[in-house]
């Protein structure tokens, strides 16, 4: 019986230390807080480009982002100007084109293969850059440094600001858009502004997870929490919390098992959005056997 | 008082002219079916009363004024085509999105607005809407829902374009009766589109038949006639009257019908699972 309460005072010692552990290091604490910034950020401007059904865009402009970064690269600036400024310029010419470019898989498809091409082009002639290649497509989160923070929330911040300003006529204009025109909503410009926006969220995003993964952060926790609740408010908290739940646990994850960080919040998205799906099947059938006689 | 007008006008989008010279004037209360073949202008002439598309010449006239782009007192249903099939919103965060829809900034519910969409699903006879995803309704829910949205914010007149489309009989009755049954309380003018006569003749008070450009503004008996008729779709047409139930036929063909059929053919949009 005395044996009990040592034991447990052990083991809580223990998993204390293990968590303090990784914030011995500067570089940890460097990866928690820009991880945290970009997974907020993620999740929130995702929830609407998966309520749009743009998803696809938002991968093409990551894509588009890659050919920016190395190109920026090439002419010795940092990647992330190159990233920002192609993909900003990319995505306003999508909303301009809308009608004819952004809802249609194929047009993008061949944009975004061949800015991977652009950007292998620039790695070609760049060589001393090709190690930066990896980080590039596959993120970095632990050579974040303090600036990079700091740039980071700057963007954040501008990001979050603009979605706000936009926020109630881009969910009128995605739920219903010919009702919205009837009442004087500028579709065109609000869906311009809403790809800018995206523009820099994966501009962002790309830094921890890299351009390959933005979906990660991007589309896996707002998708899981539109499977999980159908509020409006409610929706965009649980994907900002998950996106950052799955950003935090997956560094913590691959600090302890030396894996690559966005491999970590990738199976971590994957594994969200699954048993999100999974759940509301479970729910669904639930009430819905009631509602079956109602609707008839 | 004369709610919608139009006096001598021509409309036309792309290039193609979908109304000449028409003129027609309803009155308040009214309750309007709208008909016609496909391509007849249905939703174009609806779109010209929300002032979305100027006419080339003459003028359309709401409540005496030039249509407004954004004006409170239409209640608008447009055609469902672009409802997203996998929308997980609730139906009062959906109805919700068009509360000032057009304003800048963060959305926001106020107790009164609740209030005001729960009052108006009720109306519908759809309260239990409000909490569950559209992606969880069907087809005669999605349109009960889309018309509590309609008379959100007490509309004079209320555009309906097609609300019968993709339910089944039962459903659309349903349908007819609301609008029937709310306009006449509320004293709401009413433009309903469809593709089909028989089920509107109980609820109608006039026919607005538009075809070959053309728009005929009459009671059923002085618009549904074969000379009319004939002169709108531009090929002879025979009007049988049967037990109550009008039918429109070309060459022994239910024109009505064939039309129907030729819309679910169409890539079968409009159909939503």
């Amino acid at each position: 019986m005395w044996k009990f309460p040592i034991t447990s005072t052990t083991t809580a010692m223990a998993a204390t230390d293990i968590i303090t552990d990784m914030f011995q290091y500067v570089f940890m604490n460097n990866a928690f807080a820009a991880a945290g910034i970009v997974a907020v950020v993620s999740g929130i401007v995702g929830y609407f480009l998966v309520m749009r059904g743009q998803t696809f865009a938002g991968h093409a402009l990551s894509h588009i982002g890659f050919a920016g970064a190395t190109g920026a690269g090439l002419i010795g600036l940092a990647p992330l100007w190159g990233l920002l400024g192609f993909t900003l310029a990319a995505g306003i010419a999508m909303g301009v084109l809308s009608e004819r470019i952004s809802n249609r898989d194929v047009a993008i498809g061949v944009v975004l293969a061949l800015a991977l091409g652009f950007g292998l082009l620039f790695l070609h002639y760049y060589t001393s850059f090709a190690t930066q290649a990896t980080a590039l497509l596959f993120g970095n989160v632990l050579a974040v440094d303090r600036t990079m923070i700091a740039t980071l929330a700057v963007l954040g911040v501008i990001t979050l600001a603009a979605l706000a300003a936009i926020m109630r006529p881009l969910i009128f204009s995605t739920l219903q858009p010919e009702l919205a025109e009837a009442k004087g909503v500028p579709l065109r410009f609000v869906s311009t502004a809403f790809l800018a926006i995206v523009a820099l969220a994966v501009s962002e995003c790309a830094q921890i997870v890299g351009v390959l993964l933005v979906f990660t952060l991007m589309v896996g926790p707002p998708a899981a929490a539109q499977r999980l609740t159908t509020g409006l408010w409610s929706g965009l908290t649980l994907a900002a919390a998950l996106a950052l739940a799955e950003a935090w646990l997956g560094i913590a994850i691959a600090y302890y098992t030396d894996w690559p960080v966005s491999f970590c919040i990738a199976c971590l998205s994957a594994l969200g959005y699954f048993a999100a799906l999974g759940a509301s099947g479970l729910w669904q059938r639930r009430p819905q056997a009631g509602h079956a006689n109602e609707a008839g | 008082m004369t709610v919608v007008e139009l006096d001598h006008a021509t409309i036309g989008i792309g290039g193609r002219i979908v109304l000449a010279d028409a003129s027609f004037a309803i009155q308040a209360g009214e309750f309007i079916g709208v008909l016609g073949p496909n391509g007849a202008g249905k939703t174009t002439l609806m779109r010209a009363i929300l002032g979305l598309l100027p006419p080339s010449a003459g003028a359309v006239r709401v409540f005496g004024a030039s249509p407004q782009r954004g004006d409170r007192t239409i209640g608008y249903l447009p055609q469902v085509r672009t409802v997203l099939p996998d929308l997980r919103v609730r139906g009062l965060d959906f109805i919700g999105s068009s509360l000032h829809g057009e304003r800048w900034g963060l959305p926001s519910l106020s107790r009164h607005d609740r209030r005001m969409i729960e009052e108006t699903l009720d109306a519908v006879g759809a309260r239990d809407l409000a909490a569950r995803p559209l992606s969880a309704m069907s087809g005669g829910e999605r349109q009960r829902l889309l018309l509590a949205q309609a008379l959100m914010g007490s509309p004079k007149l209320l555009l309906l374009d097609e609300p019968l489309i993709s339910l089944d009989q039962r459903h659309q009755e349903v349908v007819i009766d609301v609008v029937r049954k709310v306009c006449r309380e509320r004293g709401i003018t009413v433009l309903f589109s469809a593709h089909e006569l028989n089920q509107l003749l109980g609820t109608l008070d006039r026919v607005l038949y538009l075809g070959n450009r053309q728009a005929v503004l009459g009671t059923v008996d002085e618009v549904i006639s074969a000379p009319v008729l004939s002169r709108l779709y531009g090929t002879d047409i025979q009007v049988v009257r049967a037990e109550g139930h009008i039918f429109v036929m070309s060459r022994g063909r239910d024109v009505e019908v064939s039309d129907h059929q030729h819309d679910h053919g169409d890539g079968g949009h409009g159909h939503h699972h």
